[in-house]
Formats: C-alpha cells, sequence, structure tokens
C-alpha cells in the first residue's frame, strides 16, 4: 500500500504532462496537416519552407502567436474575456484523462468515463460562449449564440446514440466498452448488426454530430470567417487566440478518440492480431484524416440548414436507433 | 406514406451527393500539384510573351544584327527608343553605338520589331522587372548585363 501511494502521484504527474504534451503537439501538428492536406486536395504544396517539407512550420507558428500581444479591447468584460480561453482548453485536456488508449495506458479509467466526456465536451461551448458576449463585438455576440443554438441541437442526438451504445455494452466505462470489442472487426461496436441492424448508420450520426459539437466544417457556425470575421475569438490575439486553435484540434483529436472507442473497437487489431496502441493512433488519425478531408470538401452550410439538420434527421433518426436498439435488446 | 418515402429519399441523395462531392476531392488528393514554387523554379514564358525588346545576335561573332537603319526608332509611338551608330574602319555596315529602349514609356507595341528588316530586333522574355527605381527601366540593350531589368531573365 505504502509503495502504491509513493508510486500514484508520480505516476498522475508524468500522465499530466504526457497529456498536456499530447494536446499541444497535436494541436501543432493537426494544424500542419491542416494545411497540408487542404492544399494537397486543391492540389497546391502548401508549407514547403520551414525545415524539410514546411515540417518546423509549427513551430514558427507557435513562436509568432506566443510573440504577440494579448490585447484586451476596451470595454469587454475583462475577466470573462481572459477566462474564456482557459474555460475552452481545460475541459478538453481533462476529457484526456479518461481515453485509454491501450489495455494499459490509461491517466484515470473511472466507471462513468464516457458521461464524463460528454459533459466536459458541451462544458466547451460555455467558454465559447462567454468569450463572444465578453468581447462586446456584434460578430462575436452573433457567433456565441449560433454556438448554443447548434450545440444544443447537436448534443442530443450525440447523446441519443451514446445512450443506444450503452445500452448493447451496459457500462459507461470506455476501456469496458474496448474489451468488449476484443477479436476481429465483427467484434466491432460498428458492425453489431445483430444488437441493432442501423449501427453503420448510427456510426455516421455519431460522426456528424461529432463535427458539429467540434464546431468543425461544414458546421463551423463558430468562425464563419465569411460572415463573421472569426466569430467568438475575433477579439482575440496571441495566445488567447492560440488557445482557442489549440482547444479546437483537441477536441477533434478527444472526438476522433470516442468514436475509436465507441465504434471502431479501440485499441483492437481488426484483424485479432497485435492489439495496441499503434492501432489506437491509426484509427484516431484515419478519423481526424476524415475530418479535414470533409472540411475541405463542402462549403459551409446555412444556419437554418444546420438545425434543420439536427431536429429533422438526426434527433428522429437516432431517436428510432435507440427504440430499436431497446427492442433487439429486450428480444436478445 | 409519401411523405416518409420522400424523407428517406431525401437523406438517400443527400448522402449520395456528399459521397460523389468526398470521391472529387479524393481524386484530386492523388493528382500532382500544379504550384510553381516561384523564387526556387520559374515557368517557360510562351513564344507571343511580350517583354522589353532585346538585340538578336549572330550566333558566332555575338554582335547584334542591328545596321542602325532607325526604322524602329522612326516606328515607336513612344519615341522610347534612341539609336546611335557609326561605320566602322573597313567596315561594310554601320553598327549601334547606343541603343537605349526606355522601358517606362514603352507599351509593348511591337512596331519596332515588326518594322525591323534585319531581324535584329524582338520581344524578350524577361518579366522580373519589378524596381523602386526609375533608372532601371532605361534598359541599354547593348550591353544588358549593365541594366538591372534585362539581367534577371
Amino acid at each position: 500500500m505504502t509503495e502504491l501511494l509513493s508510486i500514484e502521484p508520480i505516476r498522475m504527474l508524468v500522465f499530466l504532462v504526457g497529456t498536456i504534451l499530447f494536446v499541444a503537439l497535436n494541436a501543432a501538428y493537426l494544424t500542419l496537416l491542416e494545411r497540408k492536406e487542404s492544399s494537397w486536395f486543391q492540389r497546391r504544396l502548401g508549407p514547403t519552407e520551414v525545415g524539410p517539407w514546411g515540417l518546423l512550420q509549427p513551430i514558427a507558428d507557435g513562436i509568432k502567436l506566443a510573440g504577440k500581444q494579448v490585447i484586451v479591447p476596451d470595454g469587454v468584460d475583462k475577466i470573462l474575456f481572459v477566462l474564456s480561453p482557459i474555460m475552452v482548453s481545460v475541459p478538453v485536456i481533462m476529457n484526456l484523462a479518461t481515453i485509454p488508449f491501450s489495455d494499459t495506458l490509461v491517466a484515470r479509467n473511472i466507471d462513468l468515463g464516457l458521461l464524463m466526456i460528454l459533459s466536459f465536451t458541451s462544458f466547451n461551448v460555455m467558454g465559447i460562449m462567454f468569450g463572444g458576449w465578453a468581447s462586446r463585438n456584434k460578430y462575436s455576440v452573433i457567433s456565441a449564440a449560433r454556438v448554443v443554438a447548434q450545440n444544443v441541437a447537436y448534443e442530443i442526438p450525440m447523446f441519443l446514440i451514446a445512450i443506444s451504445l450503452v445500452m448493447v455494452t451496459h457500462t459507461f466505462d470506455l476501456r469496458e466498452t474496448v474489451l468488449l470489442q476484443t477479436g476481429g472487426f465483427w467484434n466491432w461496436n460498428l458492425f453489431k448488426l445483430g444488437v441493432s441492424p442501423l449501427m453503420p448508420a448510427a456510426c455516421l450520426l455519431f460522426f456528424v454530430c461529432l463535427l458539429a459539437e467540434t464546431n468543425r466544417s461544414p458546421f463551423d457556425m463558430m468562425e464563419a470567417e465569411s460572415e463573421l470575421i472569426a466569430g467568438a475569438i475575433t477579439e482575440y490575439s496571441g495566445m488567447g487566440f492560440g488557445l482557442f486553435f489549440i482547444s479546437e484540434y483537441a477536441n477533434i483529436v478527444v472526438g476522433s478518440c470516442l468514436v475509436t472507442i465507441l465504434f471502431l473497437g479501440g485499441w483492437n487489431c481488426p484483424f485479432g492480431l497485435y492489439p495496441g496502441l499503434h492501432w489506437f493512433f491509426v484509427k484516431m488519425y484515419g478519423i481526424i484524416f476524415v475530418v479535414i478531408w470533409i472540411r475541405w470538401s463542402f462549403p459551409r452550410i446555412q444556419f437554418y440548414g444546420l438545425l434543420n439538420l439536427s431536429w429533422k434527421i438526426l434527433i428522429p433518426l437516432s431517436l428510432a436507433h435507440l427504440l430499436l436498439t431497446c427492442v433487439m435488446v429486450k428480444i436478445w | 406514406m409519401v411523405g416518409v418515402v420522400n424523407y428517406f429519399r431525401e437523406i438517400a441523395q443527400g448522402l449520395y451527393t456528399l459521397m460523389v462531392g468526398m470521391a472529387v476531392t479524393f481524386r484530386n488528393l492523388f493528382l500532382p500539384a500544379v504550384t510553381v514554387r516561384y523564387p526556387h523554379e520559374t515557368l517557360q514564358m510562351t513564344p507571343r510573351f511580350r517583354g522589353p525588346a532585346e538585340l538578336i545576335r549572330d550566333g558566332e561573332t555575338g554582335q547584334p544584327h542591328c545596321v542602325v537603319c532607325m526604322m524602329c526608332q522612326r516606328a515607336c509611338p513612344s519615341r522610347c527608343i534612341a539609336v546611335e551608330g557609326e561605320k566602322p574602319e573597313g567596315g561594310k555596315r554601320k553598327v549601334p553605338t547606343k541603343f537605349i529602349l526606355d522601358f517606362t514609356t514603352c507599351s509593348l507595341c511591337g512596331l519596332c520589331v515588326e518594322s525591323c528588316k534585319f531581324d535584329a530586333i524582338r520581344f524578350s522574355k524577361v518579366y522580373n522587372l519589378a524596381s523602386t527605381r526609375k533608372e532601371d527601366f532605361i534598359l541599354d540593350l547593348l550591353n544588358p548585363k549593365a541594366t538591372r531589368g534585362a539581367s534577371c531573365s
């Protein structure tokens, strides 16, 4: 017991530093991936000048951002204005604490991991809303209002699908969820057609909700450049802006982890061979690739189209999926 | 019932069109980039590109074909060409001693090139011409290295 007590704080410290590093590195290099991938889709080259193939570009960007003055404009609500980047970025880092990257690699596996992640994911909206409200800028306020409407609309189908998944797996524990999908790809939740024939559709719905939750294009109402300059983050500069950016990419990472864990069998190999961390990352970055692919394929939809999609299609379908899963679980 | 069918048809069609769009972008992912990394590599100019005029020189001697007939100077509507020449001792024809092209007023109309009977002047392929000094555009065509504009081709 004494041994455990001495090791536990060190373990937590290592995980804390590791998680923050993971988030920072991911945010940095996902911006590069985003720029590279967008240019490949548009048959450009992307950043090439800083370092070989532009690999040092994120570091240059980071130095530039860190060197900029953090301007607090006149008339803003100072406390909220300063608080909001922190409120946006902290929950995301907390989310990563419960995500099991492999059988043994998890900072703190709690048995309500899924619930915790879903709640902290919605917490990040509040940060954006505060930031938009505090900025004293019309664009920011409009953006804040949109973000709230959008996230309320898209959380419901997301949660409904999460609930139907929990009914299948009987657990909120993410590690348990992955362990239940051990074996080949036919054991993954995505292909558990026996419990619910709509499972692939549910995965798709979850993915769409994830795009909306992370404010990614085509649902990037928060940062609709053509209409709202930069939305809620218009007035931010320097590292305040940087924190919003980091948390946006960290959100994508968390969301992709969630899809990987819930539907794609986490660290399991599709063919039951050599499960481990690498498979988790292959799946996760695959999903991130698709997220970026979608961003550079589709234009931003109009705001009412966004809400229509949620209330008229996603919510009825996810409700139907929930009902169907109920019936199927009862029958088997 | 029709409403329900239409509802699902709309979803299916929407999904299909999204897939088509993503297929298009995915195909482009594997096509080569069209970017020219400009300072590192430059494009070959098209044959009919009109840069500031230059003198055509003899392939062997390096002497310009120009015989100082003054046709180009006379043809130039904006009077930006100034040619002077002399007949060297024992030479058969005149050779230019001065051939100045004031590119600040040249409109690239091409009358000088058209009027030349001796195939001595043509458009160059130079396009890196930006400068902050007016003097850089008074081009000395006889020794182009001396002027900045003609040197960076």
